[in-house]
This record gives structure tokens, C-alpha cells and sequence, in this order.
């Protein structure tokens, strides 16, 4: 694969507070190579939606990126106007969100919804837009004959289906995903993940996919970033860093998820003490060392960095 | 570390006090109001003349304007006198008096009522909601100083004469009550709805607990925030209602004067040029029914996270 | 049969009456409509175990949780507990209560399920007041501790709201209040789906600690194969209000007999799919 499509150095996000400042996201560096699909996984907390609101310019207010630079296809894309910034929004970078109702609008079928994100963003007529929504429809496997049904009509997992064709409609370079399937059931989330990830590898999408799901980052992504506390933890490749997972967090995840294909009623699962910190008393020095088994004097006091090698964590620190 | 010094300093630590000191409007009302009060509750240590003492007053001092001395005896009034004599700063203190009591206690009954009806029709659901909520529909289809009017009226026509003037406070009270409960029964009701089937509320059905001891041990604490932000806005209505009915001449009487009894009375003097007995009053009122008004606001704003 | 299982479920059945009001019927001239949301439901389980009741939205498996402990009332059939029905009109109140102390729900949400304005104290001494367990403040104090304890809470946390507290947290104190009443039969409704992973398994791993000091009986709701899978003695699949199969855990996940069952666990996430072992 070639260069990124997107390039994320140094993210640092702030929000004010009476008692000083909250920082959610703190000096997050990754790229998203075009085509692929990068999971972030992390609990509730850890800063995986945050990071997607703040790639597509929508960090609530008072929040605002305090320091770092986001690179489109290498146009920076962190200090864009309103304007501007709504351009990429839906053009060239889509959300899929976890409830489909917050993107499709209740009171208008979702023909007219594509049709219209179509005219808006991409240079076509009329017609054209709306034989483009038909084949867009078709794609995730709606009868394009529904073209004028409204969303009540479909069940949740339809819904989405009609989300991902939304977004897909204006051929972006990006979709970021927010929790895609978490609202639906087991069997209809499998069939939700395998179309985003067919028609993302047919167009050549890439895709962030945030989710807290250890097993939907197995069998969705190609590279996985392990966040906690607003900091990476662990990116690597998905394959590798299921099989050989170093931080003790990663593999404390993954040892606490339970599954499917084994274990019996006499299985103690894995757990992992204690819970993810609250922003306001974020731990000094590595902020998991009080919940981490392997914990050494040094990792109160001094906070590791992301390495070369993918892993944030003293154990593997040379010398 | 006893219990009350940590409710001290949870306060003071709170984002209620911080949003509050945040907000100049609402700390300049808040002072208003406070002021207004003390000024009520103290109104014998506060007011240089009890304007009921009919013994003190000397119709020689009648339309003195304020800050004048008067032309035969010479006495000075703040905010001047009406045609008894009355000093009108006295008559306003203890005025607002009886606007705030009236105001005051016409609200808790309100409350009382509709917090009642409402977790009732809330809970309950089925018929007896049906039965609470259309009446409050009717009610609510008629202006409720029309309602207060109609109560006042039927309360007077049934009462014997020599008690009328005695009760008149007590029915004039009752009567802006009971047109205010619809509000709170409305938002009690809503609330109770969600909050009865939360999984807390289930867990206490589950060990037997009765309907009763339900609403008012789980559910009522859970409804009383919007309560707060109703009450505190029903009062200015009240006080208003209060001041529309005495203006009318169907509330507080004369021997009482409330500050909608003084407007009335002042307003028989502003085509003549005293135009301070009716100003000082209705100016006063103003004060405290747009004070409370915004306290009432802010209140709303910052008990309801879904604003911020 | 009737001694050796515990928890008898007799083709149980509820209707839910989804018709528009009478006057909107009258006037459209539309019928009457009814959803089955649990359709001849029939199961059993042993005491001190685990049952499992596995499916997707719609399936009815809360329906048949809410009727188990009595917070809806049945159709038609009967829940049978220890021999005793709890939906008999016929019993006294005594008798009753007797029953509904030994039944206990732990919830789905660690936040709704614990009543925000008050002190956990009093939210764990509620049931020993109602069910009048303990004699005097002190006794009543000693055991709100012990239930603390049990559930790996501190005692000081008695003092605390439960808006001070995880999601986590939130839900031991609420497994200690279904405690409280010393039930031997607990009903479980997705009590992890809203908890993350590192959590949940302490959740998981306290539930069947408790269920091997106890001698507790589950019946376990939930639409996550995986957690069943390390939960459950036994396992029955619903499908719109219907159980469509019912065996041992092990058998069931190894060889299940009906297709529903065998798309389940074939769209159950895998994590594991990319190595051999991980701990």
C-alpha cells in the first residue's frame, strides 16, 4: 500500500473545566493506509469516539483540538473553516453512527435522502443522481423498489444498511464508523460488518471502525489501535496483535472477552481489576499501572510512549 | 467529619453554586428577590408607620409628594403619601407582605395538589389518569385568573357577609391554587411515567412494596427537580394573578392592602397628577415578579442538562 | 421429576394486546391485534444451576424473566418454584411473601436499576426491612457490611450515592441487593450487556462464585453465545416466544440440532480465530 490517507500526528484534545482541564485525547499519532480498515477498540472512556469527532471537525464546544495536525490525502484538515470543512464532511469523509435514526432524516423517504446527498456533493444531474442512488441501494442489498419508503419501514439492521449506502453515495476517500452494529442482534451484525467490509475493499474506502468489541475488530479489520485513557496502548496489525498481544492491557482484553468457540461452565474468565480511570483523575505516569499486573515502580511516576514497535508500555522498553 | 459540614462543602464545590456566580442576572435577581423578602418578614421593624393603624393617620398629610415636606404639617415621606395620608413606603412593605404570603402559600398548595394528582395519574395510569389529566385539560382551556375569579366568586356568594372581608385572604388563596395545579400535575405525571419503569422502581415491586410507599419513597424524589423549576416560575404567576384580582376588586381588601390593592387605589390618582401612588407600587411588583421570573429561568436551565 | 428440579416452567404462555384504542377501532373499523410474546414455553431447572435463555431482540426471553419473578403475570401455564406458584391467587399474602423472598432480579442497567437519591446503605436495607430479616439498627447494619463484602464492595460505600460509583460497581450493589433477602433463585436479565469486557468478566466471575457458596439457582437471560457458553449448565434457544431447542451447554454449542441455533453461533464474533492461545 501507498501513502496514507489520512495522518493523524500529535492529536491533543481539550476541554475546559472549572477545576483545570480535562484532556480526552492526548498526543495520538496514527495513519489510515487508503483501503484498509482500522479498528479502535477500547472500554467506555478510552477516547475512541473523541478521536473520531475529531477527524471529522465535530468536537463538541468547549472542547477544541488544543495541539496536532490531521492530514487528508496531505491537506491539513484540523483548522478549516465552516465552509471548508463541511466540504469534506459527507464528500470525502462519512460517519456511520451506532443508531441509524441520527442519520436519516424520519420525515423523508430515503430515496429523496440519497438522491440529495448525491446532488450536493458530487457534479451530476438529476437523473443521473438518482439512478446512482438506485445502484447504491442494490449495493447493500435493499430492493431498489423501496426507493420511496420512509425509515420506520425498515428493520434496524436494514437501517443501517441504508446508512452505509448513504455514506458510501458521495464516493468518499474515508467512512468513519462509530459502534456500527452495537445496537443490533448477533446475526444481523455479522451480515451489517461483511457488507461495509465488501464494499469498502470494492471501492476502495478506507474505513476507521470504532468499537469496544474485541471480536468484531477480529473479523472486521486489517490493523487494530488498542486505546485507554485517551493515549494508544497498542497498534499493530490486527492478525499479530490478536496472536501476540504485548501490552498488558491488549491482553487483558482480549484474555476477559469471552468466547464462543470454547470454555465451560468451570472457566474463570480472566479479569482485569479495577476500571478505566475517570478523566478528571487520570493516574500519573502510565495511566493503566494501577490496574496492571506487571506493574513496576517506574510506571507511577514516568509515562511511556508510543514505540516503534506499536507498544506503549515500560516492559518493553529498551535498557 | 460530621454530615453537615460535608453537605457544606459539597455545596459550595458544586456546579450549582458555580453556574449560579456565573450568572449576573440571576445573582442581581436573587438579591431583589431576598431584599423584597426580608423587607416583608420585617415589615413592623422595617416600615417608619403602620399604615393599618387607622389612629395614625392625618388626612392633612394626604398627597404629600415624595421627598417634599408637606405644605401644612411639614413631614417628609420617601415615596410620598396616598389621599389618606398613608405613608406609601410603609403601605408598600406591608403589601408585600401579603402579596408574598398570598403568593407564597397559594403556590405550596398548587404543588401539593398537582404533585399528588399528577404521580397519581402517573402511576396509576388507566382510568384514573384519564379522569385527572382530561380535567386538567378542561381547566386549562379557561384563563386561570377566570378559574380564581369563578372560585372567589362562588366562595363569597356562599359565605355569610360579616365573614367575607375575614376570609377573604384565605379564599383568595385557595382560589389561585387551585387554578395552578395543572402545570405540576402535567410534569409529575410525564416524569412518574419514565421513572416507573426503571428497573429501581421494578426491584421494589419485586420485594412487595405497595403502590403507596413506591411513589412517594422512590418515585417523588425522583420528580422533584421540575417541581422546583414550576414552583419558583408559579410564583410570579401567582403573585401576579394575586395583584390582577386585587386590582379587580375581588381580592385582597382594602384593610389589607396588597400591593394589587394599592395599584387599584393608585390608579384613581394618575390623571391628577399623583402619579407616585400608583407608580411606587406597580414598580415594586414589577421588581419582584421579573426577579423571580429569571430566578425561575436559570433554575430551569441549569437543573436540565439536556440545555447546557 | 417434581423433587429433583427446582424451577419448573409449564407452557407458559403471554399475549400482549397491541390494539389501537376502541374508538380508533370503531371508527377505521380495525381488529383487534395481539402479540404471543412467549408461546408455550416449557422448561426446568435443577437447583444450584445455571439455565440459560438465549435470543435476539423480540424474543420474548425478558418476557419469560419478568413472569418469572412475578412482575408480570402469565396467560396461561404456570411457573412452579421449589413446588410453589407464585401467579396462585389463591395464596395467602404470608404465603406470598414467603415466595417472593426466596426470588431475586438482578437488572440489565447499572444505571437505572439503583434508586439515584438514595444511600446504598439504604438501598441494600430496604428488602430486610420489608421482608422484616433483621431485628434493630445494628443487626440491620452488620448485614448490609456482610452483603457488601460479599460482592467485594467496601463497608464505607454504604455512606456513598450510586452515581459515585462505575457501571461495575454499580452492578455488584445491585447483585447485593438481590442478596439481601438470602433467595435461592435469582433471575439474571443480561446482567453484563451493558458493562465493558474487562468488567464484565469480574461481574461474570463474582455470579459464579456466589452460585458455589450459595447453592444459587439462575436462570441466566442473554443474546451473547459466548458469555452462556462459560455460564450455563443448560442452554434453551427462543425464537419469537417459541423455544426451539433445549440441551446441555457443552452439546448444544458442539451439535446444535436447529438451523437458528447453528446461525447464532456461526455469527458470534471470533476472536480467538487468529491464534491458538492467548494466556
Amino acid at each position: 500500500m501507498t501513502d496514507p490517507i489520512l495522518s493523524v500526528r500529535n492529536l491533543r484534545v481539550v476541554f475546559p473545566h472549572r477545576h483545570g482541564e480535562l484532556v480526552p485525547i492526548d498526543d495520538i499519532s496514527f495513519d489510515v493506509k487508503k483501503g484498509e480498515i482500522i479498528g479502535f477498540v477500547g472500554e467506555s472512556g478510552a477516547g475512541k469516539s473523541m478521536t473520531g469527532a475529531a477527524i471529522i471537525g465535530l468536537i463538541d464546544p468547549p472542547g477544541y483540538i488544543e495541539r496536532g495536525e490531521i492530514w487528508l490525502d496531505n491537506e491539513r484538515i484540523d483548522q478549516l473553516d465552516v465552509r471548508a470543512a463541511n466540504r469534506i464532511r459527507g464528500r470525502r469523509i462519512s460517519m456511520v453512527f451506532q443508531d441509524p435514526l441520527t442519520s436519516l432524516n424520519p420525515l423523508r423517504t430515503i430515496g429523496d435522502q440519497l438522491v440529495e446527498t448525491i446532488l450536493t456533493h458530487l457534479p451530476v444531474n438529476a437523473n443521473e443522481a438518482k439512478r446512482k442512488a438506485m445502484a447504491g441501494l442494490e449495493e447493500v442489498d435493499i430492493d431498489p423498489g423501496r426507493f420511496n419508503a420512509y425509515p420506520h419501514e425498515f428493520s434496524g439492521g436494514m437501517r443501517q444498511r441504508v446508512v452505509i449506502a448513504l455514506a458510501l453515495s458521495a464516493g468518499p476517500e474515508l467512512i468513519i464508523a462509530d459502534e456500527p452494529t452495537t445496537a443490533l442482534d448477533v446475526s444481523v451484525q455479522a451480515q451489517v460488518l461483511d457488507l461495509l467490509k465488501k464494499l469498502c475493499r470494492e471501492h476502495g474506502t478506507s474505513v476507521i471502525l470504532i468499537t469496544h468489541d474485541m471480536g468484531v475488530i477480529a473479523e472486521t479489520t486489517d490493523r487494530v489501535a488498542v486505546l485507554y485513557a485517551g493515549r494508544l496502548a497498542e497498534v499493530g496489525n490486527t492478525h499479530e496483535l490478536l496472536r501476540r498481544p504485548q501490552h498488558p492491557y491488549t491482553r487483558g482484553l482480549i484474555a476477559s472477552t469471552p468466547a464462543v468457540e470454547y470454555g465451560d461452565i468451570s472457566t474463570e474468565l480472566f479479569q482485569i481489576s479495577g476500571t478505566m480511570p475517570r478523566l478528571d483523575a487520570l493516574p500519573s505516569g502510565c495511566a493503566f499501572h494501577p490496574r496492571c499486573e506487571q506493574a513496576l515502580d517506574y510506571c507511577a511516576s514516568h509515562r511511556p510512549e508510543l514505540q516503534q514497535d506499536g507498544v506503549a508500555c515500560w516492559l518493553y522498553a529498551d535498557g | 467529619m460530621s454530615a453537615e459540614k460535608t453537605l457544606i462543602r459539597r455545596f459550595r464545590e458544586s456546579d450549582f453554586l458555580y453556574d449560579f456566580k456565573r450568572s449576573p442576572v440571576t445573582v442581581v435577581s436573587f438579591v431583589i428577590v431576598m431584599f423584597l423578602i426580608l423587607l416583608a418578614v420585617f415589615a413592623d421593624l422595617v416600615a417608619p408607620t403602620n399604615p393599618f393603624d387607622a389612629g395614625s393617620l392625618n388626612l392633612m398629610n394626604g398627597f404629600t409628594p415624595p421627598m417634599e415636606p408637606n405644605a401644612f404639617t411639614g413631614e417628609t415621606f420617601v415615596l410620598g403619601t396616598d389621599d389618606q395620608g398613608r405613608d406609601l413606603f410603609s403601605a408598600i412593605i406591608f403589601g408585600l407582605r401579603v402579596s408574598l404570603f398570598v403568593g407564597l402559600t397559594a403556590v405550596i398548595l398548587a404543588m401539593v395538589l398537582g404533585v399528588s394528582l399528577g404521580l397519581l395519574a402517573g402511576y396509576r395510569g388507566g382510568w384514573v389518569d384519564a379522569v385527572i389529566m382530561r380535567t386538567a385539560d378542561i381547566q386549562v382551556t379557561f384563563p386561570s385568573i377566570l378559574i380564581a375569579m369563578l372560585i372567589f366568586g362562588i366562595a363569597r356568594g356562599l359565605l355569610p357577609p360579616h365573614l367575607r372581608d375575614e376570609v377573604a385572604i384565605t379564599v383568595l388563596i385557595i382560589a389561585i391554587g387551585l387554578s395552578e395545579w395543572v402545570p405540576f400535575a402535567r410534569t409529575v405525571r410525564g416524569t412518574t411515567m419514565v421513572e416507573k419503569e426503571k428497573e429501581y422502581v421494578q426491584a421494589a415491586r419485586l420485594i412487595g412494596l405497595g403502590s403507596g410507599q413506591i411513589m412517594v419513597r422512590h418515585i417523588l424524589p425522583n420528580v422533584l427537580s421540575p417541581v422546583l423549576v414550576i414552583a419558583t416560575i408559579t410564583l410570579a404567576l401567582a403573585i401576579i394573578a394575586e395583584a390582577t384580582l386585587s386590582f379587580l376588586g375581588v381580592g385582597a381588601p382594602p384593610t389589607e392592602p396588597s400591593l394589587g390593592t394599592l395599584i387599584r387605589i393608585g390608579q384613581d390618582f394618575l390623571f391628577s397628577g399623583e402619579w407616585w401612588i400608583l407608580l411606587f407600587p406597580a414598580f415594586t411588583l414589577l421588581a419582584l415578579a421579573l426577579s423571580v421570573n429569571l430566578l425561575g429561568d436559570w433554575l430551569r436551565d441549569t437543573l436540565n442538562p439536556r440545555l447546557k | 421429576m417434581l423433587m429433583v428440579d427446582f424451577i419448573h416452567v409449564e407452557q407458559l404462555h403471554r399475549r400482549f394486546d397491541l390494539s389501537e384504542p376502541w374508538l380508533a377501532r370503531m371508527i377505521y373499523g380495525r381488529p383487534k391485534r395481539f402479540l404471543d410474546a412467549v408461546d408455550n414455553v416449557s422448561f426446568t431447572i435443577e437447583r444450584g444451576k445455571t439455565y440459560a435463555l438465549v435470543g435476539e431482540s423480540g424474543s420474548g426471553k425478558s418476557t419469560i424473566a419478568r413472569i418469572a419473578v412475578g412482575l408480570l403475570g402469565p396467560s396461561s401455564g404456570r411457573i412452579l418454584i421449589d413446588g410453589h406458584n407464585l401467579h396462585d391467587r389463591s395464596l395467602s399474602e404470608a404465603e406470598h411473601r414467603r415466595i417472593r423472598q426466596r426470588l431475586q432480579m438482578i437488572f440489565q442497567s447499572p444505571y437505572a436499576s439503583l434508586n439515584p437519591r438514595w444511600r446504598v446503605g439504604n438501598i441494600l436495607a430496604e428488602p430486610l426491612r420489608t421482608f422484616s430479616l433483621v431485628d434493630g439498627r445494628q443487626a440491620e447494619q452488620h448485614r448490609v457490611q456482610e452483603l457488601l463484602e460479599q460482592v467485594g464492595l467496601s463497608v464505607s460505600d454504604a455512606r456513598r450515592f450510586p452515581h459515585e460509583f462505575s457501571g461495575g460497581q454499580r452492578q455488584r450493589i445491585s447483585i447485593a441487593r438481590a442478596l439481601a433477602s438470602r433467595p435461592d433463585f435469582i433471575v439474571c436479565d443480561e446482567p453484563t450487556s451493558a458493562l465493558d469486557v474487562s468488567v464484565q468478566a469480574q461481574v461474570l466471575n463474582l455470579l459464579k462464585e456466589l452460585q458455589r457458596d450459595l447453592g444459587l439457582t439462575f436462570l441466566f437471560i442473554t443474546h451473547d453465545l459466548a458469555v452462556v457458553r462459560v455460564m450455563a449448565h443448560r442452554i434453551g434457544v427462543l425464537k419469537a416466544g417459541k423455544l426451539i431447542e433445549e440441551q446441555a451447554t457443552a452439546e448444544l454449542i458442539a451439535s446444535p440440532q436447529s438451523e437458528y441455533t447453528r446461525m447464532l453461533i456461526r455469527s458470534a464474533p471470533r476472536i480467538r480465530k487468529h491464534s491458538d492461545d492467548v494466556r
